[in-house]
């Protein structure tokens, strides 16, 4: 962790000290300044894939993201402001409208990364029109399910199964609108040889593209057929004695 | 997987000359990763060049669709097996270039430019007339083989825009009806011809080719 020469920068009007290898991400949050983020997961390599950690930096051109941006010396960097709101907004509104993400009948409803950003940005309705998409659903695997139509490409899970758990089962094919996650050659996940069952992938998915089966809205059936037999059985019980 | 011993046969170029522009797939040569199947060799070569490692993946991509016109499952759990690449990041790159086919082309190829001018010019109108009238998707190969329905990002012919690409003979300001007459005089003639010369090599607007 140590090592590397110490940077002096400036982020929100605040002098912080940082190594050069760290992150502008990392300075900020050990200095408790928020960046919201998305495809950054503490422990997996950065991309800068999904945008929403985008800051503006004096003197650069456009916004850059935090999560994969140096800090120099004397850089001055700032990381909310109407403008930067605006585009996170809009970045966020574009991945709403690219997949199906209909939280009222969805796995993680209440606990999703995307609902998460998506209040704390404020966006509760899209100015660009949806365009749902009918992607498939891979339930192939025993344990798990896969459906596409919630997936936000942040490649989450590309990077655990292949940085940590180094199997590599996930990787993106195809591009632009059809670019989608696969397992393997494309095949089925339950049919994946190289999946290990580990699960990671399934545990750091920000949205509920990748759920544990069994906790799905439909899978949720009550039981109460049973209660008339009970009472019978418990009347005969107490009748017997 | 390739055995150790094809690795040691040497660079066999040779049978490059007699494959044919176009290769054809047949259930008798579907790929055989082994040394008795000798287009696999210059493969092999390929990757030998770049010492196996997975950044000369590409390079044996093109090596695998030169020796046999398309990339099938096999050939990509071998090139995996052998320069330890995972499955789902080969099927990803293959998949991410237009270039690269996962199944057999058609004899004729009919590439229709998606490219900006192109675009501009009603691309996607042409593309859905040519889609209605041969019945089939863009990337699909008809049933019978004979002819596959591409696109492309840009093929260089802005000024001829929309452009569509019959058998690498470009086409410029494109019609749907011109095109489809084409398509239907290159299967017309086609069925005039015996099914053996049919096969071999890139028929139809050859004369034409500069």
């Amino acid at each position: 962790m140590s090592g590397g020469r110490v940077i002096t920068l400036q982020i929100d009007g605040r002098d912080c000290g940082a190594r050069e290898e760290q992150t502008i991400l990392e300075v900020a949050r050990e200095n408790g300044i928020y960046i919201p983020t998305l495809c950054h997961l503490n422990g997996l390599h950065p991309v800068g894939g999904c945008r929403i950690c985008l800051v503006e930096i004096a003197g650069a051109p456009r916004p850059l993201p935090a999560c994969v941006t140096h800090p120099v010396e004397g850089m001055q960097v700032t990381t909310d402001n109407p403008e930067l709101r605006r585009q996170r907004r809009l970045i966020l509104e574009l991945m709403l409208a690219e997949g199906n993400h209909i939280c009222a009948v969805c796995v993680v409803n209440g606990h999703c990364e995307l609902q998460e950003l998506a209040l704390q940005l404020g966006v509760d309705h899209l100015e660009v029109p949806a365009l749902y998409p009918s992607r498939e659903v891979d339930a192939s695997h025993p344990r798990f399910g896969l459906d596409r139509n919630r997936c936000v490409l942040c490649t989450r899970c590309v990077r655990v199964c292949g940085e940590i758990e180094g199997a590599h089962t996930w990787d993106v094919m195809g591009r632009g609108l059809q670019a989608m996650v696969i397992s393997d050659l494309n095949q089925p996940w339950g049919e994946a040889e190289s999946c290990t069952g580990c699960g990671k992938c399934v545990q750091v998915c920000p949205t509920g593209a990748l759920f544990e089966k069994g906790k799905s809205a439909g899978e949720m059936v009550k039981r109460h057929l049973h209660l008339p037999l009970l009472t019978a059985m418990r009347r005969e019980e107490e009748a017997g004695e | 997987m390739p055995p150790a011993a094809s690795a040691s046969s040497g660079p066999a170029d040779t049978d490059q000359a007699a494959t044919p522009n176009i290769p054809q797939c047949t259930p008798s040569n579907t790929p055989k990763h082994d040394a008795s199947d000798k287009r696999w060799r210059p493969v092999e070569a390929a990757m030998r060049r770049n010492g196996y490692r997975p950044g000369g993946l590409i390079e044996a991509l093109h090596a695998v669709q030169r020796s046999y016109g398309y990339i099938d499952d096999a050939s990509m759990r071998a090139l995996g097996a052998t320069m330890q690449l995972p499955l789902s990041k080969i099927y990803g790159v293959v998949t991410f270039y237009h270039f690269f086919h996962l199944k057999p082309k058609g004899r004729h190829t009919c590439v229709v430019c998606l490219g900006t001018a192109c675009y501009i010019k009603g691309a996607d109108r042409l593309l859905q007339a040519i889609s209605r009238e041969q019945q089939m998707q863009p990337g699909e190969t008809s049933a019978d083989g004979r002819l596959s329905l591409l696109t492309a990002r840009c093929v260089g012919s802005c000024g001829q825009a929309p452009a569509v690409v019959i058998d690498d003979l470009v086409q410029g300001q494109a019609e749907g009806s011109a095109i489809n007459r084409q398509l239907a005089r290159l299967n017309g003639r086609e069925e005039e011809r015996p099914a053996a010369t049919a096969t071999k090599g890139p028929p139809a607007a050859g004369e034409a080719r500069t």
